[in-house]
């Protein structure tokens, strides 16, 4: 890893930070992405509009940055098309039942030294570990 | 109300930057941190400029009584170290080895139209659908 990746890795991880409090001190609310995206198929739920400007501006701006540097969105891994299936089904499922993904446990709750958070960045990236592991890269 | 969907606008987009920057929306980036045997820390160096900015941005938010645009702070209320934390944190890290996407760079990635992407967006959701319909919350 060259001095370029790290001071890349280390001003996107602040820009994240940046993001999550902003949302924090504007709105009170938690900057978990998996949470918010799922706020927008429970219909039952009265806070849609900040959710659907969060999601709109998470994709917009990857639009945005896509048109500088398309580079940045190059997959890069050889992968059949169902595993990519599968993959956004374990996901969503998982992070809809522990109420969390790499953005609300990962930095928001590891950032509160919450518990439950803790545990489950941990399990999540032993679990993707394991899982590279297996599928050998 | 018209406050908090141009700060979450915002914020999705400052997310989506950081997400780009750190080379977090390249799913070979995040297979090469959970490749144990050509183990790259660039992830663990974003969580952990993320955390940095987020533990000192949320004390000095939390200063305040209430967010900018109102209401009140909103945390996670749950404690419980449960079976459902711990199924789900696991789930999620087999998706995100076998993907290489979370929730987020997957939403930042979608305008970028790569089938992949778009085939892991679609699934994530269905899985938070079959979560809610499955799993009583």
């Amino acid at each position: 890893m060259d001095s370029q990746t790290v001071s890349q890795a280390l001003a996107g991880g602040a820009l994240i930070g940046l993001a999550a409090t902003l949302l924090l001190l504007g709105t009170g609310r938690i900057a978990g992405v998996s949470g918010i995206a799922r706020g927008l198929i429970i219909f039952r739920r009265s806070d849609y509009a900040w959710r659907l400007a969060f999601v709109v501006g998470l994709v917009a701006g990857g639009y945005a940055f896509y048109l500088l540097r398309p580079e940045a969105f190059e997959i890069g891994i050889n992968r059949p098309l169902w595993a990519y299936a599968f993959a956004g089904l374990m996901v969503g499922f998982g992070s809809a039942l522990s109420h969390g993904c790499t953005s609300g446990h990962g930095v928001c709750g590891v950032s509160r030294l919450s518990a439950r958070s803790l545990l489950a960045t941990a399990l999540f990236i032993v679990s993707g570990m394991l899982t590279v592991w297996v599928l050998g890269g | 109300m018209r406050n908090q969907i141009v700060i979450a606008f915002v914020v999705g987009l400052i997310f989506s930057l950081g997400l780009a920057v750190s080379g977090m929306t390249r799913p070979q980036n995040i297979i090469a941190f959970l490749d144990v045997q050509h183990w790259s820390p660039a992830l663990a160096l974003v969580m952990a400029g993320a955390v940095t900015v987020f533990s000192i941005g949320m004390r000095l938010a939390l200063r305040r009584s209430q967010p900018i645009t109102g209401g009140r702070f909103e945390f996670p209320g749950r404690r419980e170290i449960d079976l459902r934390l711990v199924a789900g944190a696991v789930m999620f890290g087999v998706g995100w080895g076998v993907g290489g996407f979370c929730p987020g760079p997957a939403l930042a990635s979608l305008a970028v139209g790569n089938s992949e992407v778009i085939v892991f967006v679609a699934t994530m959701f269905a899985g938070m659908i079959a979560c809610q319909k499955l799993v009583s919350d």
